[in-house]
Formats: C-alpha cells, sequence, structure tokens
C-alpha cells in the first residue's frame, strides 16, 4: 500500500507490533462484532470452509467421473451446474457453472480480467496468482506466453480459447484425460487431476508424473 | 468505469508470481477480511455487484499498489461508509459512536453451511426475446460509463461471435448503484484474437456480454 494512502488514513497509534494494516482489519472486525453485524463464530467457520473442506479435490472428481462415464460427461454439457451438483458441490461462485472440454484441437483457459470470478464450489478460493495484474492482464493478449510460463507449450494448430470471467457464470476446465490410464479406478484418476489443469494453466499428470 | 480493475492486456506487470502458490491467506488478518467480506455480504445491505464497483472504483494509483484483501479492505470500509453501517469517525475512534442499524439478516454460524451451498443465484427468469442467437456476428458497444459496467475496454469496439446463450441474467451496470436488477439476455461471445489484437493467431477470448453490451455487426 501507498504512503500516501496510509497518510490519508491518518491513523497513530501505539500498537508498535501491529502494521497499519492489522490495525484496521481488528477495528473494523471489533466495530462490526459490537454493532452486531458478524456474528464471530460464523467469521471462523467462513474460514475453516474454505480452508479445510471446499478446495480443487471437488473438481478433480468431477473431472475423473467425466473421463470414466460419458453420460456424465454429456450431463455436464447439458447443464453442468446439475451435473457437478449431483456430487454434492454447488453454491456460492458457482451458481452457474459451465465445463469446457480440452480436445485434440481445444485448448482452454480461464481467467478474470476484470476481478477474481473463479468458481468457488469446484475449486475453493483462487491461488495469489490468479488474482494478479500480471495473470489478468496477459492471460487474454498472450495466452501462450502464460501457458509457456507454466510449462504447458500448446501446438500452433491447436487454438488456445480463452474464457473471461465477466458475468455470474463459472467456467471448469475439463482437462484430456493422460495416455495410459485405462485401467486406473475414479478414485486414482482424481488424484491426476489438478487445480492448475482445471484453470487450464495446466495439465492433468501422467501416472509417473504423479508419483 | 474506466478503472485500474479492467486489466486485460495491459502490459508492464512481468511474470506471474506463483510463490505461496497453495497458500490462500498470507496473514491472519487477510482471513478476517476475507470472512468479515462474506459475512457482511450475507446482511443483504448490498449487492456483490455494488461490492466489485466498491473496490474496482478504487484510484488507480491505490488499486495497482495494494495487495488483493487490501483491495477487498479497502472496498468494505467503502461500503459500511456509503450504508451508514459504520461510520469514518467510528473506524477512526474503534468504538461504535452510534446506534446499529437494522439488516435484513446476520449471518449465524450454523447457517454458514446452507447460505454458501444455496449461493445466490443470478440468473432471473423472464418473457423478454432474445435479441440475438447462437452463431450470430455481433459487435460490442463503445462505451466509457463513469458507473459499473462489466464489459472490458479491451472488447469495446470489437465484433465477435455469439456461441451460447446463457438465459436473463441480472445486469450488473444497474444493479451496482441500487438501480434495479434490470435482467437481460446474457451472451458467451467468442472473439478472435487476431481481431482483438491483430496478431495474425487463431486462438480467441470468449467473454460473457449482456444484451445491451453488443449490436448486430
Amino acid at each position: 500500500m501507498s504512503e500516501d494512502y496510509k497518510t490519508q488514513h491518518g491513523h497513530t497509534h501505539d500498537h508498535s507490533k501491529l502494521s497499519d494494516v492489522e490495525l484496521r482489519v481488528r477495528t473494523l472486525e471489533s466495530l462490526l462484532i459490537e454493532k452486531g453485524y458478524v456474528e464471530p463464530k460464523a467469521l471462523d467457520r467462513l474460514i475453516e470452509t474454505y480452508e479445510t473442506r471446499i478446495g480443487p479435490r471437488n473438481g478433480a472428481r468431477v473431472v475423473a467421473r467425466a473421463w470414466v462415464d460419458p453420460d456424465y460427461r454429456q450431463s455436464l454439457r447439458d447443464d453442468a451446474t446439475a451435473a457437478i451438483a449431483s456430487l454434492g458441490f454447488s453454491g456460492r461462485q458457482g451458481e452457474h457453472m459451465i465445463a469446457v472440454e480440452n480436445t485434440d484441437d481445444v485448448h482452454n483457459l480461464v481467467v478474470c480480467t476484470l476481478c477474481s470470478c473463479y468458481p468457488w464450489p469446484v475449486l475453493g478460493v483462487p491461488p495469489t496468482w490468479y488474482k494478479s495484474p500480471a495473470y489478468r492482464s496477459r492471460a487474454v493478449i498472450d495466452p501462450r506466453s502464460v501457458l509457456r510460463e507454466f510449462g504447458v507449450e500448446v501446438a500452433e494448430t491447436k487454438k488456445v480459447r480463452v474464457w473471461d470471467s465477466t458475468s455470474e457464470v463459472r467456467y471448469l476446465v475439463i482437462p484430456q484425460r493422460p495416455d495410459g490410464t485405462e485401467n486406473l479406478s475414479e478414485e486414482s484418476l482424481a488424484d491426476l487431476v489438478t487445480r492448475d489443469s482445471m484453470i487450464g494453466v495446466g495439465l492433468a499428470l501422467t501416472p509417473e508424473t504423479a508419483q | 468505469m474506466n478503472g485500474a480493475a479492467d486489466l486485460g492486456g495491459m502490459m508492464g506487470f512481468g511474470p506471474i508470481d506463483r510463490k505461496n502458490d497453495d497458500q490462500l491467506f498470507h496473514d491472519e488478518w487477510e482471513r478476517r477480511v476475507f470472512a468479515l467480506t462474506l459475512a457482511m455480504g450475507a446482511t443483504g445491505s448490498w449487492s456483490i455487484d455494488a461490492s466489485r464497483f466498491a473496490r474496482e472504483s478504487l484510484p488507480p494509483a491505490q488499486y495497482l499498489s495494494s495487495s488483493y484483501y487490501e483491495i477487498w479492505l479497502a472496498g468494505l470500509e467503502k461500503l459500511l461508509e456509503q450504508s451508514g453501517l459504520v461510520t469514518q469517525a467510528e473506524r477512526q475512534s474503534g468504538s461504535a459512536k452510534e446506534p446499529a442499524k437494522p439488516v435484513s439478516r446476520v449471518l449465524a454460524a450454523a447457517n454458514v453451511d446452507t447460505v454458501l451451498t444455496a449461493g445466490a443465484p443470478a440468473d432471473r427468469p423472464t418473457d423478454l426475446i432474445a435479441r440475438f442467437h447462437s452463431g450470430q456476428k455481433v459487435r460490442a458497444v463503445n462505451h466509457h460509463p463513469r458507473t459499473h459496467t462489466r464489459l472490458p475496454r479491451y472488447l469495446r469496439g470489437k465484433c465477435g461471435q455469439v456461441v451460447r446463450l446463457h438465459g436473463t441474467h441480472v445486469l450488473p451496470d444497474s444493479n451496482a448503484h441500487g438501480n434495479g436488477e434490470n435482467p437481460q439476455w446474457l451472451y458467451a461471445v467468442e472473439f478472435a484474437a487476431d481481431e482483438l489484437w491483430g496478431n495474425g493467431q487463431n486462438d480467441s477470448v470468449i467473454a460473457d456480454c449482456w444484451e445491451c453490451y453488443l449490436e448486430p455487426a
């Protein structure tokens, strides 16, 4: 944060161990509790939910199911919100889901250039880089250099489609199923599905790279 | 508005910093800002569109020099002040000086799971007839409102093709300012990379565009 901004807000305080921003947050939290607008236990539950219960493991289950079950894959195409909810994942920041499938001809990549829209029920809250100006600015104008930075080289013959999440619709990439995984169970397949592969900046792991 | 949040196509931010990739929060205060923002959102005192506008309308120098949760904090402080729930004087003194204003609901710990699982869908069934159909060529309007919009600058005036109809959704441009939900048809529109950037490449960008963002091409 800039010095100017700190000066504008002009807090002077003795809490030598607390940074300016920590003090602002503490002040705000205690005011909101004092005024009865928030319940402290609800705050803890919100944090716990996204730190421990909702994360990319959910999305990996969706992808693995789509890999093994053609009917499920079709239901994802028809109504991804309902198909994902059928596995128990729904709600905030995933109210309107679309699954975009990587193929031999198309590689999909998801970004939110305007803020940080991301499919929370299947991927959790986004990593810091997803929200960074570097990713948001570059993903639409130069997606291939972004992919290269993540170690993904997309053939020139393949089209890169970048989904800019400008509405409340959220996009989940269904990565291609790696070769040599015909005999793996759905659960073992889910272990190959990384968060990055469902944003489109990565590919699914192979059984060898997953080791 | 043409604010600093509208980053698509900007240059000079350098490589993507992926350190602490798996750390959702870097400090305890970030956790608290995250939870406070969600819990205050649940009181129904403002819409998600208003909260985006509060963050995205921060002065560009401040926006770009703030970390993500510093932006959320500044946005939350602004919304609380605008809605009269917490005054600047109260923030500066750290204690309540005015009685609490009524809010529609207070999120209880026992309801967190239910509220998160239900979410807040933005589609609103209407009788409106879609002006555009899948496959149709369209042009994004060249508008520069001082108010909230979800049409990024890099798409304005550019031609694309409708690839999907999402149904009728709340219009953020209106809802962010308390002017009603005004649901409109929402379209996924594909823009060729070459149309956007003149780079001769076959790639594309797909963005969701409300009907008022589009005209026939």
